[in-house]
């Protein structure tokens, strides 16, 4: 018996306790990145934004989720019923597990597996299948191109995110994300890689589907892309996930280019702060540049988006990887 | 083998988490809601019209192409993982190799290119 609670049950307590412990900042994160995306375009366009709900708005988002938690759940007469069901839950599900191996300070992550970024990389690529079913199983015009435009979007875009990740593993030599990290203590990756961190940068907005990239539910066209018939907690789902989403890939590109909870240098006033806090300064910055990409930027068109895609981006990260494996190997640089 | 696998049990775990959440929160709502539908309300969206015609229709063949370009350049890149990590270990033959064969793919691409497969006008 006592084997048994040694064995299997504290364990797994424990693994229980970690999860909540990322389950609960991340759902505040959320929260918060909602409230201060409306705060901050608010602000940037003269407006109070949501300044009614607690003192400057700051619940807002707590009286947003009990109102769609409150809400009618629409199943559409024409919908393929199960699907679309369960596409938001695949979203928010695949925008959750994602966070498992990102290690937020030193030794502080979950999983710590070897192949950290391809289980990331992999993570995200099957996003696309949420909005995919959402888009055919809603059974609705508006969903459905929102949907196709979505999915072409986002694996046009996940080409250069690749390659610019295999540039990066090139100067690391590990999968591991702890190790992208530390490999980063002389030099962020951002000095030397710098064009890659800003296509990178890019291709996650592109990938988030967000402004300017934000097509798929370009609301003059098609009214709200693949969540038009989605109501209710459904469409909860779907907008937690896509919000978790763009946290998690900001700390993406913080892992692979801003030295994750590294210090920006290691003296005293910088190394006086706790790593997991540098961590959430930085990917807080990164969400920053995403709300204010929001504000600053009209929309692309279509072939505009996918020129920069196809035409740009692809040749460009190409060449940055051979040109980087070409130093490497030139220089006996690599790892 | 068992201690690789074990790396993997949290996430398997927080996979199940992550299910139970969404299923509690979807059916939540639907208990917490008065759900009172009707007809109309069931509809398709669509701007006030009767919806036309059923959605699974024709669409444009692009997106075809798009998903076809794209598996051949992710599938590039996923042959890129194994070979960047080792790039010390492959030596002068696999750094060469790999030129080689991103060299055919970017003649294919180029051909793709000039084939028009990338124009969306």
């Amino acid at each position: 018996m006592v084997e048994l609670w040694n064995i299997y049950i504290w364990p797994l307590i424990w693994i229980l306790a970690k999860i909540l412990l990322i389950v609960i900042p991340l759902f505040l994160a959320v929260a918060y990145l909602v409230w201060s995306e409306r705060k901050v375009i608010g602000l940037m366009q003269q407006r109070m934004g949501p300044n009614v709900v607690g003192p400057w708005g700051i619940w807002q988002s707590f009286a947003d989720v009990l109102k769609l938690l409150l809400k009618e759940t629409i199943l559409p007469t024409g919908a393929n019923k199960i699907v679309f069901l369960i596409a938001p839950m695949l979203t928010f599900v695949l925008a959750f597990v994602a966070w498992a191996v990102i290690p937020v300070g030193e030794g502080w992550v979950l999983a710590n597996i070897n192949v950290g970024i391809m289980y990331l990389f992999a993570i995200s690529s099957l996003g696309v299948y949420g909005i995919v079913m959402a888009g055919w199983a809603s059974n609705s015009r508006y969903s459905f191109l929102g949907a196709m435009r979505s999915a072409a979007q986002m694996v046009s875009y996940e080409i250069s995110m690749g390659l610019v990740i295999v540039t990066v593993l090139m100067c690391v030599g590990s999968l591991n994300l702890t190790d992208i990290v530390e490999a980063q203590r002389t030099v962020w990756y951002v000095v030397p890689l710098l064009p890659m961190a800003v296509v990178f940068f890019i291709s996650t907005l592109a990938e988030t589907n967000r402004h300017p990239f934000d097509l798929p539910e370009a609301e003059a066209e098609l009214v709200a892309g693949y969540q038009t018939e989605y109501s209710a907690m459904s469409f909860a789902l779907f907008f937690v996930g896509e919000y978790a989403n763009m946290i998690m890939m900001s700390s993406m590109t913080v892992i692979l280019f801003l030295g994750g909870w590294l210090p920006p240098m290691d003296i005293a006033p910088f190394n006086w702060l706790p790593g997991p806090l540098w961590f959430g300064i930085k990917v807080a910055a990164i969400l920053f540049i995403f709300i204010w990409a929001r504000a600053a930027f009209p929309r692309y068109r279509y072939d505009q988006l996918m020129r920069l895609g196809w035409k740009v981006f692809l040749p460009m990260s190409l060449l940055w990887v051979v040109g980087t494996a070409g130093v490497l190997v030139a220089f006996d640089l690599a790892p | 083998m068992e201690e690789l696998l074990l790396e993997y049990l949290p996430i398997l775990i927080f996979f199940g988490v992550a299910v139970g959440l969404s299923i509690v929160m979807v059916v939540a709502s639907v208990l917490a809601a008065r759900q009172k539908p009707d007809a109309e309300k069931l509809s398709t969206y669509e701007c006030g019209f009767e919806a036309f015609a059923d959605s699974r229709h024709r669409f444009d063949v692009r997106f075809y192409l798009v998903a076809i370009l794209f598996i051949i350049f992710d599938l590039e890149v996923a042959f890129l993982f194994p070979w960047a990590i080792t790039l010390k270990e492959n030596g002068m033959l696999g750094f060469w190799s790999m030129m080689v064969f991103l060299g055919v793919l970017t003649i294919g691409f180029i051909y793709e290119w000039k084939k028009g497969a990338l124009e969306w006008e």
